[in-house]
């Protein structure tokens, strides 16, 4: 089987009418190029939900109690009104878990607000996430400080006004010099700056830097939430394996502590990272349901297209036909050489589609928060497809070429 | 003519009939042929005599009604499509009147394209080609596309790839059709080459000057053989001055 003749024609006919090609294989680029651009979305955000915002928002193998959940798509009222009747978190629940949890970790707390925060030159920022947090806080949460430290236990027990503010906060508020031994105000309370906290990047294009960190019990509380109350109580393990176990061991001491008979619904939320994936996952399962049909639709219309531009080819060069079928090309000889010319014409649309679907992608993630991430299945599954679509239109052409009479072939003009 | 040499085509009651709506045309009414190694024949006959069609069973494009037709040793009646094609590959070398060679290869790789249907390697196949153009003294076009080719050249160019497989027969249908009379006899002078080095040669021509070189003509009429006869073949006319056609070539765009 003559394939390296079928290719290098096939390369040939390429060069020599690169317009009719291109337009030959539209169709082909623009499946491909959905195909790419969406899936390269769909794992760029499939990678962030895994590695970047599930330990943002939650932590890594964390279990995190709440009074209502903290992602929520819904508007109906009845259920805001029940969330709203549960009984709040308090310290105290947060200390009595802690005495009692047999799974080996560490409990933290946190409760967060925007408000105001003003540097010692007067500078105020507007919407600070003002958070209010236990000393294990930052443990739970992986936190580091890149310059200073966090507050002790005791300064969080005591409710000493000390301060760990985030980088973006630091830059606003302190051109010059370090801001730490600082005075800054933070809704209108002194707290004195002891730690910057490292970088932490930013959630769906929000900043995560833009933030204070205060021990929960200092004076800013009382802005933060209602007398004594937390918005999350968080249980951290050392190890993925032992999450269900403290998320059930959680389940059981809340319900005691709310004092909730057998069948009646928990009147607090249990969340992991492993909840707000299956939320993602979700999204991601619908979207790539519905790819298929409109990648599909588009390689449909490029095959009809192909097809017809190679029964066109196969006219025009009847008399090549001819010509290599009387030097001795048999009939699979010509199949294979049109269907290798219609496959390598769909592939090179098909390349043509990734690189276009990439570029269109990276161009989505760099004007919007969307992430992306190029994944070499798509580009795998690309290439077959193109190449695929191509060797499907070609087969009837690509028949009726093979079928063709010599003697008539040569005849032909 | 000796006797001893072996028959290459044999032809026996040779009948082809072609349906063309409610009317049969029988195009050959019982050929009889054979014609041995290393013959020169000229095919002679005006239009409708059965000229073409005889040729294209000599060419193994086309296979006959009825009759027997045995092509060195391969009896091609009632041969499918792709044992045709394998016998054209092996034993047949074409030479149009219009040349056809591919437009866009060049001359090496129109030479080489018989090989890749035989299936030969790369390297064996450049080789052969590449010693095919040096046989037609083109081994300094090798590279050039047709479009940068003299007819002459683009003939001699036809000429290699149809020897380019050692057939046992040069089908020529025309070859000179194209040409001005000097080419012609350049092309002429080609063949006389080749015959003299071993070639068995069958040539379809209409022209009794082209004809008159060949050692044997053979005209057809009305789908039989009129007549049959042996000649000295005409002497070729001295080559023009090569020079001249290279600076043609050279003009034409190389």
């Amino acid at each position: 089987m003559p394939v390296g003749e079928a290719l290098r024609v096939s390369f040939q006919m390429i060069r020599v009418n690169k317009l009719r090609a291109f337009f030959t294989v539209l169709g082909t680029v623009m499946g491909v190029t959905f195909l790419i651009a969406v899936i390269t979305l769909i794992t760029g955000m499939d990678s962030y939900m895994k590695e970047d915002f599930a330990g943002k928002v939650y932590g890594f193998n964390s279990v995190m109690l709440r009074r209502r959940p903290s992602v929520t798509m819904t508007d109906d009222p009845e259920l805001r009104r029940m969330w709203r009747r549960r009984q709040p978190l308090t310290f105290e629940d947060a200390e009595w878990l802690g005495e009692r949890m047999e799974t080996p970790g560490i409990i933290s707390i946190s409760s967060d607000r925007g408000g105001k925060v003003s540097g010692p030159s007067g500078r105020t920022l507007e919407s600070v996430r003002i958070s209010g947090a236990s000393a294990s806080f930052f443990t739970a949460r992986d936190m580091g400080v890149e310059a200073g430290r966090v507050f002790s236990e005791q300064e969080a027990a005591r409710g000493v006004p000390v301060v760990i503010i985030g980088k973006d906060v630091a830059d606003k508020l302190f051109d010059v010099g370090s801001p730490l031994g600082q005075t800054v105000r933070v809704q209108g309370f002194p707290y004195r700056v002891v730690g910057v906290l490292e970088k932490q990047g930013s959630l769906f294009g929000m900043s995560m830097d833009n933030v204070v960190i205060a021990p929960a019990k200092s004076r800013v509380n009382g802005y933060v939430n209602p007398h004594n109350v937390v918005d999350e109580i968080t249980f951290k393990v050392s190890d993925a394996s032992l999450v269900p176990r403290a998320m059930a061991e959680m389940e059981g001491w809340m319900r005691i502590r709310h004092r909730l008979h057998p069948g009646d619904p928990n009147d607090f939320e249990l969340e992991t990272a492993s909840e707000s994936m299956a939320f993602w996952n979700k999204i991601a399962t619908y979207l790539m349901l519905a790819l298929p049909l409109l990648v599909g639709i588009s390689l449909v219309v490029g095959a009809v297209v192909i097809m017809n531009i190679m029964l066109v080819a196969v006219s025009e060069r009847t008399r090549e036909i001819g010509l290599r079928k009387s030097l001795g090309a048999r009939r699979r000889d010509i199949l294979a050489q049109f269907m290798i010319e219609a496959g390598t014409l769909s592939g090179a649309g098909g390349v043509l589609g990734i690189g276009i679907g990439i570029a269109l992608a990276t161009l989505v993630s760099s004007i919007s928060p969307l992430p992306a991430r190029v994944s070499m299945l798509s580009i795998v599954l690309s290439i077959f497809l193109g190449v695929g679509v191509g060797l499907a239109a070609g087969v009837y052409p690509a028949y009726r070429a093979s079928r063709l009479d010599p003697i008539e072939a040569l005849r032909s003009e | 003519m000796s006797a001893a040499r072996e028959v290459v085509i044999e032809a026996r009651g040779l009948q082809k009939h072609y349906q063309l709506g409610a009317e049969t045309v029988r195009a050959l009414r019982g050929v009889d042929l054979e014609i041995r190694r290393n013959e020169y024949v000229a095919i002679m006959g005006p239009s409708g005599s059965g000229k073409s069609t005889f040729m294209n069973l000599i060419g193994c494009l086309d296979s006959p009604t009825t009759g027997e037709f045995i092509l060195n040793g391969h009896p091609v009646a009632g041969m499918s499509d792709d044992e045709l094609a394998r016998v054209r590959n092996r034993e047949i070398g074409f030479v149009f009147q219009t040349f056809n060679l591919l437009p866009r290869s060049s001359a090496l790789e129109n030479v080489e394209l018989p090989l890749v249907y035989a299936g030969v390697g790369k390297k064996e196949r450049r080789e052969r080609a590449v010693a095919a153009l040096q046989a037609v003294e083109l081994g300094n076009r090798m590279d050039h596309r047709p479009n940068e080719l003299s007819g002459g050249q683009r003939q001699r160019v036809a000429i290699a790839r149809a020897l380019v497989n050692t057939p046992s027969i040069i089908l020529a249908d025309e070859p000179t059709g194209n040409l001005d009379s000097r080419t012609s006899e350049e092309i002429m002078a080609l063949f006389a080459r080749l015959h003299g080095q071993g070639q068995t040669i069958i040539m379809v021509t209409h022209e009794p000057d082209i004809a008159a070189h060949a050692e044997r003509v053979v005209t057809l009429r009305d789908g039989t053989i009129h007549s049959d006869r042996r000649q000295t073949p005409a002497p070729v006319v001295a080559r023009p001055a090569r020079v001249e056609e290279e600076a043609e070539a050279a003009l034409s765009g190389t």
